[in-house]
């Protein structure tokens, strides 16, 4: 017989006192353990998508002409500037430090064009490296296997009246369009996109290229490093971060985080009001028997440690179920939130497991402080009077 | 034998707020060691808050209370509730054992702050309810005992720490009269050993067992007599 066996044998007879705190306690914990494992599988999506997000380093040639557009991002001029860029510097991004942090590298050449009578800008691709950069264009036909097949976006195909295996000129020479993008919300729906070495030969610019679109998986690394690290191998070129896209994402991603925490605390609060309130009711409720305890020379400390002990040992308990309750909670709910269906989160995650059992010890201590601190306090005499 | 226990113009004053009620009023008084004392006296006259005081459970207002040579209660609130498991032994009218602790965990109680083995505390509790002859319902909970032998396994808890002093309220309060006179008569058995008891009794019956009796009318000592009434002489006054 100690301390910890009349805690124990308490909460054994009371039994549905211990499973309202259990219960109240269990439902916070989960809540946090949901929110964390899917806060996690999000961003670890994000982190595994980066690159279908699009190229979030774009490389052009210096120069003091003014910028054109594309997609939204300033383009040093194309064809006027002073230095130029060229098809093998792709392999000097290779050479880089963090080159392992380089996905893709899609060069590209710009051009305007006459086609079927109307201006259109032609770009000249490698097809391999835009459709894996692209991932979210949706083609109808099939991509260019041969030379002289181009993609058209959906604008060029209504414009210039041209469907899938229709040839059209440009400057001379017979391309066919072997696919048709769906409408992408982007400039893509405005242009024919071609082979690069064809762009190369037609526009009479051999191996020069207008820029260079790189998708770096930058989310657990610093994208400014690579930039920094690009430059120097090219230093006639301008690279520039797009953060945008990325940003938007993890700012997303970043308020969700907040939520998530906002919404823990409140529930966490909530649980450990839960506590209080059923300590305070327990320690009320025995008044007589704590007025026993001190009768028979029980020291204050031992009622707290008496009243910690119960408060220990239901919210480990709270903890645990919480945790599993949180993590299966997570299994069904992630396939509804994440693009990729939510990849199961393992049943034991003992770092979170372990988190979970000490944040519910800690809420669970802390709120019966003040339960065990009026119990301890108790005048024996009064807690006696029924005697 | 030298007193073990003595009161000094002690009071005990209530303040309810609306005005002050004095439960004691200059009591003095002395114990010896192995004595059976009984407090005696109608309800209100302050018997109950007498032995809280004695039993370091309250504070005087005024006087003061020495047991085996402490000044009790100028011990901090701590170092009185060690005083209370090392010298004083309660027993209960209304037993006041823990319903969900076995007989033997009850019996433990008040070992269970105290750094014996736990095999050993366990041989010590269950000899003690050999002692009050409940040996074989060790495993039973209170509430499967009658109300004699729930008042037997309180008295072997008061006795498990071997403290100096028993004090008991009312002891035999809830039991009908054979059972009372076995729990006095145990209670004499134990005295007999040495152990210093102090009852409050309404009931002139648990007279028997007791060396002297203290009677107390309006917060002060009416009269001490000493207790013949084993032999059926009546209480002679001193």
């Amino acid at each position: 017989m100690n301390l910890y066996n009349i805690s124990f044998n308490n909460l054994r007879r009371r039994k549905a006192k211990m499973v309202f705190t259990v219960l109240g306690l269990a439902i916070a914990i989960s809540t946090v353990v949901t929110l964390i494992t899917v806060s996690k599988a999000m961003n670890a999506e994000i982190a595994e998508r980066l690159d279908e997000y699009g190229a979030n380093i774009v490389i052009v040639p210096k120069s003091d002409d003014l910028s054109l557009t594309y997609g939204g991002m300033a383009v040093s001029g194309i064809s006027l500037g002073a230095h130029k860029i060229y098809e093998k510097d792709t392999d000097r991004i290779q050479g880089i430090k963090n080159r392992d942090n380089i996905k893709i590298i899609a060069p590209k050449l710009l051009n305007a064009a006459t086609i079927v009578q109307r201006n259109v800008l032609v770009v000249g691709v490698r097809f391999d490296d835009e459709l894996a950069l692209k991932k979210w264009w949706r083609l109808t036909g099939r991509r260019p296997g041969v030379n002289h097949e181009a993609i058209i976006g959906s604008e060029v195909r209504v414009k210039l009246q041209l469907g899938l295996q229709q040839s059209f000129d440009l400057r001379g020479e017979t391309f066919v369009v072997a696919g048709i993008l769906e409408p992408t919300g982007s400039q893509d729906d405005g242009i024919v996109f071609i082979d690069l070495k064809q762009a190369q030969r037609i526009f009479g610019k051999p191996g020069e290229l207008s820029l260079i679109e790189v998708a770096a998986l930058c989310y657990d690394c610093p994208i400014e490093e690579i930039v920094r690290q690009t430059s120097e191998k090219l230093p006639e070129a301008r690279v520039m971060a797009i953060r945008q896209t990325i940003e938007s994402k993890m700012e997303a991603m970043h308020r969700f985080e907040h939520f998530s925490y906002g919404i823990s605390i409140v529930v966490l609060l909530v649980a450990a009001l839960i506590v209080t309130t059923t300590m305070t009711a327990s320690v009320n409720e025995r008044t007589r028997e704590i007025g026993v305890f001190r009768a028979i020379g029980f020291r204050q400390t031992h009622i707290m440690k008496i009243i910690l002990s119960e408060a220990f040992l239901t919210c480990l308990i709270a903890g645990a179920v919480g945790y599993f309750v949180g993590v299966g909670a997570a299994r069904i709910v992630s396939p509804l939130l994440l693009m990729n269906g939510g990849e199961s989160s393992p049943l034991m995650n003992y770092p979170l497991l372990g988190g979970s059992l000490a944040l519910a010890v800690f809420i669970g201590i802390l709120a019966s402080i003040y339960p065990a601190f009026k119990a301890s306090r108790l005048d024996p005499t009064l807690a006696l009077r029924a005697l | 034998m030298g007193n073990l226990l003595a009161m000094k113009g002690v009071k005990k004053v209530y303040d309810t707020g609306m005005e002050c009620v004095a439960a004691l009023n200059d009591i003095s008084f002395e114990v010896s060691e192995g004595e059976f004392v009984a407090i005696m006296g109608p309800s209100g006259s302050g018997k109950s808050t007498l032995l809280s005081l004695l039993g370091g459970l309250n504070h005087p207002s005024a006087g003061s209370i020495v047991v085996d040579d402490i000044d009790v209660y100028s011990l901090s609130v701590e170092r009185l509730a060690d005083f209370r498991r090392e010298y004083v032994g309660f027993v209960f009218q209304s037993f006041q054992l823990i319903q969900y602790l076995t007989i033997v965990e009850n019996v433990m109680l008040p070992l269970a702050v105290s750094t014996i083995p736990r095999a050993e505390k366990k041989r010590i509790a269950i000899d003690m309810i050999d002692k009050v002859g409940l040996r074989s319902k060790t495993l039973r909970l209170p509430g499967e005992l009658s109300g004699g032998e729930q008042q037997r396994v309180a008295i072997a808890r008061a006795l498990v720490n071997r403290p100096p002093i028993v004090l008991a309220d009312e002891p035999t309060g809830n039991l009908d009269s054979a059972t009372s006179q076995e729990i006095m008569e145990l209670l004499g058995s134990l005295n007999d050993e040495g152990h210093t008891i102090v009852i409050v009794t309404h009931n002139p019956d648990n007279l028997r067992e007791v060396h002297r009796c203290i009677r107390l009318r309006d917060g002060r000592v009416q009269n001490e007599s000493i207790a013949h009434l084993a032999n059926g002489i009546k209480a002679e006054e001193v």
